[in-house]
């Protein structure tokens, strides 16, 4: 099990939140002139990277609160979490 | 390649099994070939074989970075079943099934297919809605399917716990009589050993770290650990690392790997008949031909390469295989492993060609692709060969997602398989 850091609360065993898929995706400003390419992007098409990746967690156990984490999928160590709208945070490889 | 047979056994009886053939070479890998496989799982084995033996394209390596088979297919609980939902997915699975019933024949090698049927359990008024609309569904694409009633589902698999007092008691169960299990090593290398007596070259250790493009957007070949080696087609079968192979050529997946687990117990006499499922608790259990209790669980929920998986998750399988099988509460478990699976968004598979001329994708086949691995290497061989879908995969296309005519299995079986 993992331990997840809620930049609210802190570290808390992995069975308190849920995972709330990649983060940073961001919907269209005018869905209406978006191509099906587009779409497919959006809703479909993931980086599912191996190494760092960001993401959303919701503390649905805790502070009821999403935020967001950066995570290596190799290691699955958090290398760092953030407040929801906050900018993706600069990492060094 | 020498054949296996009662002669071949007895002749190799009388020089103590010492001089038996190696069933595959370990070539160093040519500077080019017709067609190049990454990932050397069921899949792309099963690909190579039928390249070689039904469209005559013997220049023909299989790639893999680790070992013949260390990926999810020599991880998984080998259920295999065709009773799916979909029309396009009955089409694909029932065409493995059928390729199953003849494949140690095919193959002069035992994968110990055996047809002990699967029986898929409900435990609500809904489960038994869902079940019921699966066997209509099946039975109008000629699929066998049955329902049975608690006492007929114990008569069944008498080890089940039909109690009216569990926390999810049994309403019934949905039996396919033909599905079953098979040796999953035996797969691959019965495919690998097939598949080199007709001239393909396997190469172990052999990561694909690149693919390259020439001028004209096509696919040349792949950069590797071992060197470049040039392609005039390049097939990607590499499961759980799809995204990461693609990327090479800059092609985004709808793609997501998540690490699926099993565990096996201490190996008993023969006390389970057959293959027993239950989507709603997440479980799924039968008994090896070694004795152990193989035990699959549900994938965890967020994206990772790391073969393991969270303790709670197994846990939870556990505790509803003690409620459904009292008997087993007090055996030890042996072994925990678990494997990278590919999940697409309708949990269906991708078979078919890529933006990238010559380069072709076989993947999406998530947590339940062992089941359909002679299939899958049958219609992709087809497809790699002729440059464009086999009719039974054409459903199954990366454009799908663009054009929206999913394959949409996920409500459907909700967890493993
Ligand atoms: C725990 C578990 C239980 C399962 N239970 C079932 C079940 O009961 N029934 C069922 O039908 N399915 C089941 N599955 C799913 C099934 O195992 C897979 O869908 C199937 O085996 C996939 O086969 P494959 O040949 O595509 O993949 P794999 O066997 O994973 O082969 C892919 C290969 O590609 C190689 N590779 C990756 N990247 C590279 C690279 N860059 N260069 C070279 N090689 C590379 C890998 O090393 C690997 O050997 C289960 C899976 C798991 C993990
Ligand atoms: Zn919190």
């Amino acid at each position: 099990m993992l331990i997840v850091p809620c930049p609210h609360c802190g570290d808390r065993p992995e069975i308190e939140f849920r995972y709330a898929g990649p983060a940073h995706i961001e919907r269209a400003q005018r869905p209406a002139e978006l191509s099906d390419e587009d779409w497919a992007s959006y809703l479909y098409l993931r980086d599912n990277p191996k190494g760092l990746h960001f993401e959303r967690w919701r503390h649905i156990h805790g502070c009821g609160r999403f935020f967001n984490a950066a995570r290596d999928t190799v290691s699955d160590r958090f290398v760092a979490s953030y407040k929801a709208g906050q900018k993706r945070p600069e990492i060094p490889r | 390649m020498s054949r296996y047979s009662i002669f071949s056994l007895a002749r190799n009886a009388l020089s103590g099994h010492r001089n038996w053939p190696r069933q595959w070479r370990s070539p160093e890998p040519r500077r080019e070939y017709d067609v190049v496989i990454v990932g050397a799982g069921g899949h792309g084995l099963a690909t190579a074989y039928y390249l070689a033996k039904e469209h005559r394209i013997q220049s023909v390596a299989v790639l893999e970075k680790g070992w013949l088979g260390g990926g999810n297919t020599g991880r998984n609980t080998t259920i295999i079943r065709s009773n799916y939902l979909q029309d396009e997915s009955a089409a694909i699975y029932e065409h493995a099934l059928k390729l199953w019933e003849g494949l140690s024949a095919e193959l002069n090698y035992n994968v110990m297919y055996s047809p002990r049927g699967v029986m898929m359990l409900a435990h609500s008024v809904h489960d038994n809605q869902v079940l019921k609309r699966h066997i209509y569904a099946n039975r109008l694409n000629g699929i066998d399917n049955e329902w049975l009633s608690p006492e007929e589902a114990k008569r069944f698999c008498p080890p089940l716990n039909i109690g009216r007092n569990i926390r999810y008691p049994v309403t019934g169960a949905a039996l396919q009589r033909r599905g079953g299990t098979a040796r999953h090593d035996a797969v691959a290398w019965g495919y690998a050993r097939g598949a080199d007596g007709m001239g393909v070259d396997i190469i172990e250790n052999c990561e694909v770290t690149g693919l390259r493009r020439g001028a004209d957007g096509a696919v040349t070949g792949c950069d590797t650990t071992r060197g470049f080696i040039g392609a005039k087609k390049v097939a990607v079968v590499a499961a759980g690392h799809t995204s990461v192979v693609m990327a090479m050529a800059g092609v985004r997946m709808p793609i997501e790997s998540y690490p699926l687990q099993a565990l096996v117990s201490e190996p008993v006499k023969p006390v389970f008949p057959c293959v027993v499922m239950s989507n709603s608790v997440h479980a799924y259990i039968s008994q090896s031909d070694k004795g152990e209790l193989v035990i699959g669980a549900g994938t965890d929920a967020y994206v990772s390469y790391s073969q393991n998986g969270g303790l709670h998750v197994a846990e939870h399988t556990l505790d509803a295989i003690c409620e459904l099988f009292p008997e087993f509460r007090r055996m030890r478990m042996l072994r925990n492993w678990g494997g990278i699976v590919d999940v697409t968004p309708d949990r269906s598979p991708i078979i078919g060609l890529t933006p990238v001329a010559g380069l072709y994708v076989n993947c999406g086949w998530g947590t339940g692709g062992f089941k359909a691995t002679p299939g899958s290497g049958h219609v992709f061989a087809a497809t790699v060969a002729r440059g464009e879908p086999h009719p039974i995969a054409a459903p199954f296309t990366l454009d799908r997602f663009r054009t929206g005519r999913l394959i949409d299995e996920a409500a459907a079986a909700a967890v493993a398989h």
